[in-house]
């Protein structure tokens, strides 16, 4: 065997592409690995069941309660809060932060606000927001925005900030006005680190939609998780946490794709 | 604006400029000292300077990109305020939007116009051809060499028939080959179109080759230090690099350059 051609060798070399096996193989061992240290603690009976169910428990869990139709609507609940309150934020935020980013005024006008309010935690906010909305979707749409959107807004801001000036010069000796600098080259340039940003801050919804529905709801994954803290049925909490990271993972796929489908000349 | 004959109005009239940026620590650095100097209609114009002569400073303020701190630069009369799609400019780096393909970065200048689609690609067809890009029309930018993105750069400000095309050191990143190649594609191209040129260089065979005249600069402040015009006839060709008198100018372009007292030479 070649030392230029061995895949171990390819393996250990910085920035080396990969055949495809070999990359597969790779994300299905640590899908092996965390399964089987899992099931390896728990058949092993190394830590008790009332802590660490089984595998197969959870898989039980989940086709009881999908039989007994109660898992569909708590998740389709907590797609539905997530989905509402990322659109609402993301569609306010992208326009914004574009602008931020490219209009100095603009930027100097938000700037020092968006930040002070950036690094307020999220939760200090739930109680207020109980007060105010009472505990219905409504407050739970709430706080993702108020967790996602100025994020948002200071990661597309900088996406903008950093586009080439020479582009936009180019497209004012090309008869460019300011408007169509805007619409043909901040918007267009933008894109790929746009979609990124959204990829990114979609994963903060999640979190932040569960923190919502462990504090005040009558639904969702969060909601489902609490109630099984409090009957013990530990199989349940870790449903509840299986669900949504394959919500994530397929979230996050999705973004990938529209990427690849919408920018494919930034690949 | 002042009222010359339409025949005596050159293409380019750059008047008693002088530029002056801000230094960090309060206090002002001439990087144009009353510079004046004029281009008739359809002629290649050459500047030859030092690097950090202010070259690319005097092509962004023809282009409107940047203001004179005094003195007024005129394209065909009028004076220039601002920019647009009458002074076309290429680049001293890579500005082809990397989001659009050959085809759609050549027609931008005439979709902002508001063009009919079917003269657009009419325009876009001829430039395609004259730059030798047509199987690439449908590439982005990050499948092109350097010297192809130069090319399409070209070709899309030709491609808005300005009144004078500004080039800065658009061959300066390319190797030499590549250079030659470019060098000989834009004597054809500008036969064809006969563009008055402002063009931008450190080469100084390259200001030679493609100039009818040369603005040889110097730095400290930046300033034009001598006009020699190229007595060498058109069509050109690479080959005339070894014309004796193709080589004269050479060595008298090389001591006006790095003789000076204050001038570095690099
Ligand atoms: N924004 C700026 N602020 C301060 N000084 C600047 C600025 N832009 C350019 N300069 C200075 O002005 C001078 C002229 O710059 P310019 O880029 O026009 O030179 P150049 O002749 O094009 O150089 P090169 O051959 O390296 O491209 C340089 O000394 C440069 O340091
Ligand atoms: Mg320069």
């Amino acid at each position: 065997m070649s030392k230029r051609n061995s895949w171990l060798n390819r393996c250990l070399t910085p920035k080396t592409s990969l055949p495809a096996q070999v990359i597969w193989s790779a994300s299905g061992l640590a899908w092996v690995l965390l399964i089987g240290l899992w099931a390896s603690l728990s058949y092993g009976g190394v830590v008790p069941a009332m802590f660490l169910p089984t595998p197969g428990a959870v898989f039980d869990a989940a086709m009881r309660l999908a039989r007994d139709g109660t898992l569909g609507p708590h998740v389709w609940a907590s797609v539905e809060v997530v989905m509402v309150g990322f659109v609402i934020s993301s569609v306010v935020a992208v326009p914004i932060g574009l602008m931020m980013g490219s209009f100095r005024v603009v930027q100097a006008f938000l700037e020092p606000l968006v930040n002070f309010i950036r690094y307020l935690p999220v939760t200090s906010f739930v109680p207020l927001f109980i007060l105010w909305i009472g505990i219905g979707l409504e407050q739970r749409v709430s706080i993702i925005i108020f967790g996602v959107f100025f994020q948002q807004l200071v990661m597309i801001a900088d996406v903008s900030k950093g586009i080439s000036k020479d582009l936009i010069n180019a497209s004012y000796t090309l008869g460019s006005t300011r408007r169509d600098a805007v619409l043909h080259v901040i918007a267009p340039a933008s894109l790929p680190g746009v979609l990124d940003t959204l990829r990114v801050t979609m994963g903060w919804a999640w979190t932040y939609l569960v923190v919502a529905e462990l504090v005040a709801a009558s639904s969702g994954l969060g909601y489902l998780s609490l109630k099984a803290m409090r009957g013990f049925q530990v199989d349940v909490i870790f449903l509840a946490i299986a669900v949504i990271g394959l919500l994530g993972l397929i979230t996050d796929q999705l973004f990938r794709f529209l990427r690849l489908k919408v920018a494919a000349w930034a690949q | 604006m002042t009222p010359v004959a339409a025949t005596a109005t050159p293409r380019l009239r750059v008047d008693n400029v002088t530029l002056q940026y801000k230094t960090p620590s309060g206090g002002t650095f001439t990087a144009l000292d009353k510079v004046s100097f004029e281009v008739p209609d359809q002629q290649f114009a050459v500047l030859v300077g030092p690097s950090g002569c202010g070259k690319s400073s005097l092509l962004y303020l023809t282009a409107g990109l940047a203001e004179p701190t005094s003195g007024d630069i005129y394209v065909g009369g009028q004076q220039v305020d601002g920019p647009g799609a009458d002074r076309g400019m290429v680049f001293q780096g890579y500005t082809l939007f990397p989001w659009l393909t050959v085809r759609k970065n050549i027609e931008f200048g005439l979709k902002r116009r508001g063009m009919p689609a079917a003269e657009r690609k009419e325009i876009v067809e001829f430039y395609l051809n004259e730059v030798g890009l047509r199987r690439f029309a449908d590439n982005y930018s990050k499948q092109l060499s350097g010297g192809m993105m130069q090319r399409v750069a070209i070709a899309r400000a030709l491609a808005n028939d300005p009144q004078i095309l500004l080039m800065d050191e658009p061959f300066g990143a390319l190797d030499s080959q590549t250079r030659l190649q470019m060098q000989q594609l834009l004597l054809k191209v500008w036969e064809h179109s006969k563009k008055t040129v402002l063009f931008v260089t450190h080469d100084i065979d390259e200001a030679i080759l493609l100039g009818d005249r040369i603005f040889v600069m110097g730095a400290r402040p930046g300033r034009i230090k001598e006009v020699l015009d190229v007595p060498i006839g058109r069509p050109r060709n690479l080959d005339m690099v070894m014309d004796p008198e193709f080589i004269r100018m050479k060595r008298n372009i090389f001591h006006q350059l790095h003789d000076g007292p204050d001038d570095h030479a690099d």
